[in-house]
């Protein structure tokens, strides 16, 4: 009983928050209400009764991706772009697209067949823990695509400092 | 027990409201930040689908989806930054000198 309202609540401060983000003027503004929606997209993982992946959307998003946008937006000079409109002229064409989207896969959910169930059961994942599961899957099964993984984090270290450092005049 | 499908149609609002942000702003940090709002919608309908289906492979794509998110958020906001020291604006339509 009380699940269901937890959703809603949930669920309606997502839906704000993200109209949020993307009306606001100043990108300051925008960067700290999705500070505030990424903590409640890790409730709801926890609803999910997927914990690890909840803290994970606390480290890695809320303290690293926003810390590093927080950290773009204050070394550039905001104070023209306040002075623009904040859309576009044709941004009717946008919302025409998105409510588009939103409709028609909407009507497409309707038609969704859910696959036989797989091995792990929440009764499973309980008894084993999350994290332990997830861990034990991840270096198994997935070892490759997580080697590729750590590959794609190399090249954006290396990539953002040839990019962003200053070039010497020789 | 909340039904799949508020799950997929809570992903697909957030993933609507994105591509509206991307598509009709023009300051490039606010279009970076709906491509997170995006990835974000995505991970919510894998991690719940994942839940529903009893199977922790939709989770292990999630996990992937943000590496490769923390990955694209530090080479774009280099490029933001590199931008920025060329052009000193923010404003994407300001940036037109590469179309060849």
């Amino acid at each position: 009983m009380i699940q269901p309202l937890l959703f809603g609540y949930f669920a309606f401060a997502i839906v704000v928050l993200s109209l949020l983000v993307i009306t606001r003027k100043n990108p300051v503004h925008s960067v700290l209400w999705m500070l505030l929606l990424f903590f409640h997209i890790a409730s709801i993982y926890l609803f999910l009764n997927a914990e690890f992946m909840a803290a994970i959307q606390v480290i890695v998003y809320a303290g690293g991706i926003l810390v590093l946008f927080l950290f773009v937006v204050l070394l550039m000079n905001i104070r023209q772009e306040l002075l623009i409109n904040k859309f576009i002229g044709a941004w009717p064409t946008g919302l025409t697209f998105a409510v588009g989207l939103l409709v028609v896969v909407i009507m497409s959910i309707r038609s969704f067949i859910a696959a036989p169930p797989g091995n792990y059961s929440i009764d499973l994942i309980k008894q084993e823990t999350h994290t332990k599961a997830l861990g034990k899957l991840l270096y198994t099964e997935f070892l490759y695509p997580f080697e590729i993984a750590s590959l794609i984090l190399l090249v954006a270290i290396v990539g953002a400092i040839v990019l962003a450092k200053r070039r010497l005049k020789s | 027990m909340v039904p799949l499908s508020w799950y997929m149609m809570l992903s697909i609002a957030v993933f609507a409201i994105g591509v509206f942000g991307f598509l009709s702003r023009r300051n490039i940090i606010i279009m970076f930040m709906s491509i997170e709002l995006m990835l974000n919608a995505v991970n919510i309908n894998l991690i719940s689908l994942s839940h529903y289906l009893q199977d922790l492979r939709g989770q292990i794509l999630a996990f992937f989806v943000i590496a490769v998110a923390a990955a694209e958020a530090a080479i774009g906001l280099a490029i933001v930054i590199a931008l920025f020291r060329n052009k000193a604006t923010a404003h994407v339509d300001e940036v037109k000198e590469m179309q060849g």
